[in-house]
């Protein structure tokens, strides 16, 4: 046992006296969150519009006031002629043209009807429906206010209420996504790498001669990890709770348990990648284009899991992250306990074993 | 010169000969363009839509059936309490919750008004708006749809008075609304940088690990055709894999290309000579393999999620905005569409070229700077 602790001593001087590393290890959850937070969103405002007023009346005046008063919206540009609108969406500054037709305030008042035409950069589809949404709800709105006096038969209205995140805060999602792949980073990468490091600089054999068993050269060498990795999730945890106020509806100590548990899943993936590669630079290949973009596309981080094509949906199954994502969404923003998400749980435990009985397969004690 | 290909010789060996990571340079992004490409779909199908119906009239049913007709919504259940709607919807088992209350009808034709209540799931913010929009216009759709079928039978029609304001809409370079055409030049684009920037971040602190850089420190190698002996190598994989990958975006998502390529392989080309030049930098202020992966990683997560390729820029706050202003990615992933998809030349992407051009010289200057000859 003592010889044990002297060994995760060591490790933890190979970290510590890293400073670089451990400065961007606490750092970066920090200043991840925070752009998170503040910067990154799925919600619309300000995006920059073109409009073109073949009419210059006062309805359409009073429409585009409305547009432009909203927060969704600002002129980037008056626009003369049809021409122009090719010409400016290839400069790639503005998202929609709106067009007022021809004579659009006496179409309206002796026709009845009068026609704008929105036209949407589609090369970006999800923003140029959303824009589409919202201009529609404003001219929808004034067209009510114009018809006011008139009574209109048979409406029916929605009252709507948006459970567990009335604002629609994409931090509550990306408090969870970005634990997630923090903890994967940390743990699998970090761990991947060191290890195949001492091969690489040659310093695993002498490693391996001394009476340490195997398995606690590779236990000493990611318990530091595994503190450093949870340090990460609390500082994450704390500042959404704190700056963002993402709740905690369920058990703290089940979430923090669950935490452990997944990063004791990603250290052993990380113990399963060192035992099949020779080089840091292939394990780190292999951990960040093998994890980071899947983690971060498949994973339901970003994407719902739901909306992709059937085969992904089973491929996102065997990504450790999905489940993790689940179950800290659910103890966090839902309240679930235990019952809840052992599912979740069990399969988390399953990989772990998984990943730990192929390292031990693959575990070689002769380096060649 | 001579010394140049020598070193450029040396590098290419050292490439080919590695086994374990060649496969990770060519068919992995390949692998993963085919399979995240597919994965990214913000259009959002089969909302599960759980009915709470205590009117169980003629009205309601044929609301439910508007909801299920359109492709958004599937049921996933029904019930007479609202209790099982909330359970359900806290198990994910729905997305949506429509409850409409007792004597609905009979309110709607007597008030000539009625109100459902929705429940959204809005645990997933942007999957909750998409969700409220597309109830909000099928009960749009319905009110129309009510005035034709109360009309017919009840006399209630619209006073001619009544001002219509149409809106005809048009989707411009990708009428079909699809999202391959907008992730697939993207995920291209990250692959592409990430491959560049990790190889060139880990490749000069790796000879400072294993000491083969003191070897080279006592050649009459001067730095910068050091530093062009490593930059090249890694210019010509990421040239290779833009290319390669233009290729499957064309042959399997059919991609349009509508403006020049001569361009985009133009702006690549920079754009190549920026990510690696950061990456070499990188490599000069690190001593161990591990720092330097950490870094690059640490400014790569930055830059992709900042790069307007998973949330569009014009939505982040002026500050966060200015920020990408610094962020090559989003330089690249804003060409490739205007080239692609609206046929944009040299003359609108001008200012991107000045930028990228600026990048390149600072970043590969300060590599050069940084690179000690001497321990």
């Amino acid at each position: 046992m003592r010889r044990f602790r002297a060994f995760v001593k060591k490790e933890f001087y190979h970290i510590l006296r890293d400073w670089r590393t451990l400065i961007i290890l606490i750092g970066m959850p920090i200043m991840q969150i925070m752009l998170f937070g503040f910067a990154i969103t799925n919600e619309i405002k300000y995006a920059n519009i073109a409009i073109l007023d073949l009419s210059k009346d006062h309805y359409t005046q009073e429409i585009s006031n409305k547009i432009l008063a909203s927060d969704y919206f600002i002129l980037y540009k008056n626009l003369n002629n049809r021409k122009e609108i090719h010409q400016v969406f290839k400069e790639g500054k503005i998202k929609e043209v709106i067009v007022f037709e021809k004579d659009f305030a006496r179409k309206l008042d002796k026709e009845h009807t009068a026609s704008i035409q929105v036209i949407s950069d589609a090369t970006d589809p999800n923003t140029g429906t959303l824009l589409l949404n919202y201009t529609q709800a404003i001219t929808g709105k004034f067209q009510v206010e114009l018809n006011k006096h008139l009574e209109v038969p048979l409406q029916i209205s929605i009252e709507q209420k948006m459970l567990y995140n009335p604002e629609l805060k994409g931090v509550y999602l990306f408090v969870p996504g970005l634990i997630t792949i923090i903890l994967m980073l940390i743990s699998a990468m970090m761990t991947s790498i060191s290890i195949t490091r001492e091969k690489e600089l040659g310093t695993m054999e002498i490693l391996l001669v001394t009476p340490m068993h195997p398995a606690q050269i590779v236990i000493a060498k990611v318990i530091p990890y595994l503190i450093l990795a949870f340090i990460d999730a609390i500082i994450v945890l704390t500042l959404g709770y704190f700056v963002f106020k993402v709740p905690i509806h369920g058990s703290l100590i089940l979430l923090l348990m669950e935490t452990i548990l997944f990063i004791i899943t990603a250290l052993s993936l990380g113990i399963f990648i060192s035992t099949k590669t020779n080089s840091q630079q292939a394990a780190l290949l292999a951990s960040l284009m093998g994890l980071m973009l899947p983690v971060i596309i498949l994973s339901g981080f970003i994407f719902p899991v739901a909306n992709m094509p059937m085969i992904l949906q089973i491929l996102s199954d065997f990504i450790p992250a999905t489940w993790f994502i689940l179950i800290i969404k659910g103890i966090m923003l839902k309240g679930s306990d235990l019952t809840m998400i052992w599912k979740e749980t069990a399969i988390l435990i399953g990989f772990t074993l998984l990943f730990t009985a192929l390292s031990i397969k693959n575990y070689k004690i002769r380096l060649d | 010169m001579r010394t140049l290909l020598y070193l450029l010789e040396k590098e290419f060996k050292q490439i080919f000969r590695n086994k374990a990571i060649l496969p990770l340079i060519f068919v992995m992004p390949v692998i993963q363009l085919l399979i995240l490409s597919y994965a990214i779909d913000y259009e959002i199908k089969n909302l599960k839509l759980y009915v709470i119906d205590y009117d169980q009239s003629t009205v309601t049913r044929l609301l439910v059936n508007k909801f299920t007709a359109s492709h958004y919504f599937i049921l996933a259940g029904m019930s007479f309490d609202q209790d099982d709607a909330k359970e359900a919807i806290r198990h994910e088992e729905a997305d949506l919750c429509l409850i409409i209350p007792q004597d609905f009808e009979k309110n709607l034709l007597k008030d000539g008004h009625s109100e459902i209540q929705v429940l959204v799931n809005a645990i997933d913010g942007t999957k909750a708006g998409l969700a409220s929009n597309y109830a909000n216009k099928i009960i749009f759709d319905f009110n129309k749809d009510l005035l034709q079928y109360y009309g017919i039978k009840g006399n209630l029609s619209i006073s001619p008075e009544f001002r219509n304001i149409n809106i005809e809409h048009s989707n411009w370079y990708n009428p079909d609304l699809n999202y391959k055409n907008f992730m697939v030049p993207g995920i291209l684009v990250l692959l592409v940088t990430m491959i560049g920037s990790f190889l060139a971040s880990m490749n000069i602190v790796r000879e400072k690990e294993i000491g083969t850089i003191e070897q080279i420190n006592v050649t009459p190698i001067r730095k910068y055709q050091f530093i062009l002996g490593k930059t090249i190598p890694f210019w010509i994989i990421g040239m290779f894999e833009m290319a390669f990958g233009l290729f499957i975006a064309k042959i399997v998502f059919s991609i349009p290309m509508v403006g020049s390529l001569i361009v985009l392989f133009a702006f690549t080309a920079v754009f190549l000579l920026v990510v690696l030049g950061l990456g070499l930098f990188i490599s000069t202020i690190t001593e161990t393999q591990q720092q330097a992966m950490f870094i690059s990683w640490f400014f790569l997560v930055v830059f992709i999620l900042m790069s307007g390729l998973f949330t569009p820029i014009e939505n982040m706050p002026k500050w966060a905005q200015n920020i990408t202003l610094f962020n090559p990615i989003r330089y690249f992933i804003e060409v490739t569409r205007l080239v692609l998809l609206k046929g944009a030349g040299f003359a609108e992407i001008r200012l991107h070229f000045v930028v990228m051009i600026i990048s390149a010289v600072l970043i590969n200057a300060l590599a050069i700077f940084r690179y000690r000859k001497t321990v």
